[in-house]
């Protein structure tokens, strides 16, 4: 069977929008003076109360993640909402999606983060990776030209951190440490599986199939995400396995209501983080100096300032967003399904300023309605998971004689 | 605006592994020119000006468009080492160094590594101390080309020089400038807390050259910089900003000649 998670944003919708029309953006410098604590306080109990109802409903995961400085994520911090999951849930895995390793001069408390987590949920901890937007670079002012060195480095320290023995010493080129040696091991080994989440970079797609990681692919079009398997799947192979829709998530913007006309109302909130009602990027700050690939270098200044988000029709056109009633919704994700076979899959539930009731309503209806016709129609198509498989949780725990590396 | 006749040459330094690209051009006594942060669009009037008495030597920063990156190097000292490199390859055993801008800190870094080596140290707009009056100009929270414009106080001269809207090409210059600066001076962002201490030692003449208008560091570094080097002092331009070599190019020229002799 196919995992099936609900993953939202966490919005704090609760601000002035007309002070970020006026200022342009709503992002890194949108001043935290219109940040109202209690209206934040009560947003965070709501979502907790829906994350309960997540798993009660029946779902398999929680998909957590993490921004900075922006009112359209309410998480600074990924392993402080995972490890209050991991106290208030009992069965569901939390997924996160993931921890953005760079942004941290620490790997090594994250791996002691990633431990506690991991033994209070008692082994229900997937413990994802990013390398963090563009942003996150500014807001924890961490230099975006080194992103990838210090994901990679991170990764291999974090990696080692939780399945080997300590104390060791680490001397890296961006982090270095006299002793390695924390008291809180994971109860999952070697380690917790990791995920990798990502957009558009192929670069991350490669890593990660080589890493035998399997990759979340976050909102892309169908087409995008069938390249970003044909890619995956080139660099699996290369590395001596065959990848299969175990390797493979999806993310998918779906909002559920009884009505369809409901539906669509909520289901455009999904544009309020795109920026047609606020949620107002920076071209700057989102894609600092040095942070992408040279390769996008001309094309990122030739669109600057240019990219806009299509229209919500054109989004429901494209299936990248979906809204309707259960029967609706289930006919759209199964094209998804069909057309790029994930063994993961999250339902990206609520957005901007649909309210508490109406965010229930709409797990209800995908956890009693939606879900079940998914379940029978992943078993139908034959998509599986890693859990169900057992597959090893990297590359590097793959028994050498499992592995064929083919040059493709 | 780079001029029509070529009165320069142009040639590679292998030095630290790397190479580093060297226009030289004039005659005379060697006077080494350190561009700014964003790149030396070229030969410049400038230039031109001092190759009228002295051998001009103007390199592009390693890591800069057309030098080679040198991916070990993590802050501006190490730029430094390289510079101390090249002049030693180059066989210059006495220089003259003008620095403008974030090549202003790259000159400061070096008069502090080595005592022989330079005759007189000017430093245009310098970088490099934090200012205890205002704030050095974040440019990683701007468009490359919005901080280019910041360095000029008249927009004329701006667009005399790269045209109303600059072209692609020129945008990319500016930003694969822009990802070395990133490697080598996001954080602390443009000082090094240790240059005011060991400026102090220094016993090589300085001028300190700004422009009053300056919006990129402000006039107050100029101050410090002047205070805190023993035989330095400080010369103001008025209508001027942190471009002074492109805004006030003979202005700077005579400056210059008249410290150096």
């Amino acid at each position: 069977m196919a995992h099936f998670m609900y993953f939202t944003e966490q919005p704090m919708s609760a601000y002035p929008e007309d002070e970020g029309r006026r200022e342009g953006y709503t992002a890194l410098m949108f001043s935290n003076k219109y940040y109202d604590p209690v209206e934040g306080s009560r947003l965070y109990n709501e979502r907790l109360e829906e994350y309960v109802q997540v798993e009660d409903v029946g779902f398999d995961g929680i998909m957590t993640n993490e921004h900075h400085n922006a009112p359209f994520c309410m998480q600074p911090r990924i392993t402080v909402w995972s490890a209050i999951l991991a106290a208030i849930t009992k069965r569901v895995k939390i997924n996160e999606l993931g921890n953005p390793l760079p942004v941290s001069d620490n790997p090594v408390q994250v791996a002691e983060d990633i431990a506690m987590i991991d033994m209070i949920s008692k082994g229900r901890l997937v413990s994802g990776i990013v390398r963090g937007a563009g942003t996150e670079q500014l807001a924890n002012n961490v230099n975006p030209a080194y992103n990838r060195e210090r994901f990679e480095e991170a990764h291999d320290l974090l990696v080692k951190t939780l399945s080997t023995p300590g104390p060791f010493r680490w001397e890296g080129v961006h982090y270095q440490f006299r002793v390695v040696n924390p008291w809180a091991r994971p109860l999952q080994q070697p380690h917790p599986r990791i995920w990798v989440p990502g957009v558009v970079s192929m670069e991350t797609v490669i890593w990660s199939a080589e890493h035998r990681y399997p990759y979340i692919a976050l909102n892309t079009t169908i087409e995008a995400t069938k390249k970003v398997w044909e890619v995956y799947d080139a660099a699996a192979r290369r590395v001596g396995y065959e990848a299969g829709p175990e390797n493979r998530g999806y993310l998918i913007r779906c909002h559920v209501q009884d009505t369809e006309e409901k539906a669509h109302q909520g289901g455009r909130q999904f544009m309020w983080m795109q920026g047609e009602f606020t949620g107002l990027g920076h071209p700057v700050w989102g894609n600092p100096s040095g942070y992408s690939s040279p390769t996008m270098r001309r094309q990122r200044l030739a669109m600057f300032g240019r990219r806009r988000a299509a229209p919500y029709e054109q989004q429901l056109q494209d299936l990248t967003i979906i809204a309707g009633t259960p029967d609706q919704v289930v006919e759209k994700l199964k094209i998804i399904m069909r057309e790029t076979r994930p063994g993961i899959f999250a339902l990206w539930g609520n957005d901007g300023h649909v309210n508490h009731e109406d965010s229930k309503r709409c797990i209800e209806l995908m956890g009693r309605e939606v879900l079940p016709a998914l379940r029978e129609y992943a078993d139908e198509l034959g998509l599986k998971d890693p859990f169900e498989l057992n597959t090893p949780v990297s590359l590097a725990y793959t028994p050498k004689e499992q592995l064929h590396p083919v040059a493709v | 605006m780079a001029t029509t006749s070529q009165t320069w040459t142009e040639e590679y330094v292998e030095v630290a592994g790397g190479r580093v690209q060297l226009r030289k051009g004039g005659t005379g006594a060697p006077v080494l020119v350190l561009h700014p942060d964003i790149g030396n669009p070229g030969w410049l009037p400038f230039h031109e000006k001092l190759a009228e008495r002295y051998t001009v030597y103007a390199p592009s920063h390693p890591g800069w468009v057309s030098s080679d990156l040198p991916e070990w190097a993590r802050n501006v000292r190490d730029l430094g080492g390289i510079y101390q490199w090249l002049l030693r390859a180059l066989k210059l055993d006495k220089v003259n160094v003008v620095g403008l801008g974030f090549g202003g800190w790259i000159a400061a870094e070096m008069a502090t590594l080595c005592r022989c080596g330079f005759d007189r140290l000017v430093l245009v707009g310098a970088m490099g101390i934090l200012p205890t009056e205002g704030e050095i100009f974040d440019q990683f929270l701007v468009h490359g080309v919005d901080y280019v414009k910041a360095a000029f106080h008249d927009p004329a001269k701006f667009e005399a020089l790269y045209g109303a809207e600059p072209e692609l090409d020129r945008l990319e210059f500016w930003e694969i400038n822009r990802e070395m600066t990133t490697r080598i001076a996001w954080k602390p962002y443009m000082y090094n807390r240790a240059l005011p201490v060991l400026l102090r030692g220094l016993d090589t003449p300085a001028l300190v050259v700004w422009g009053r208008e300056d919006k990129i560091v402000p006039l107050n570094v100029g101050r410090l910089y002047a205070e805190t080097i023993p035989n330095a002092r400080l010369e103001i331009l008025d209508g001027c900003g942190h471009a002074v070599e492109v805004e006030k190019p003979d202005e700077l020229a005579r400056l210059v000649s008249e410290f150096i002799g």
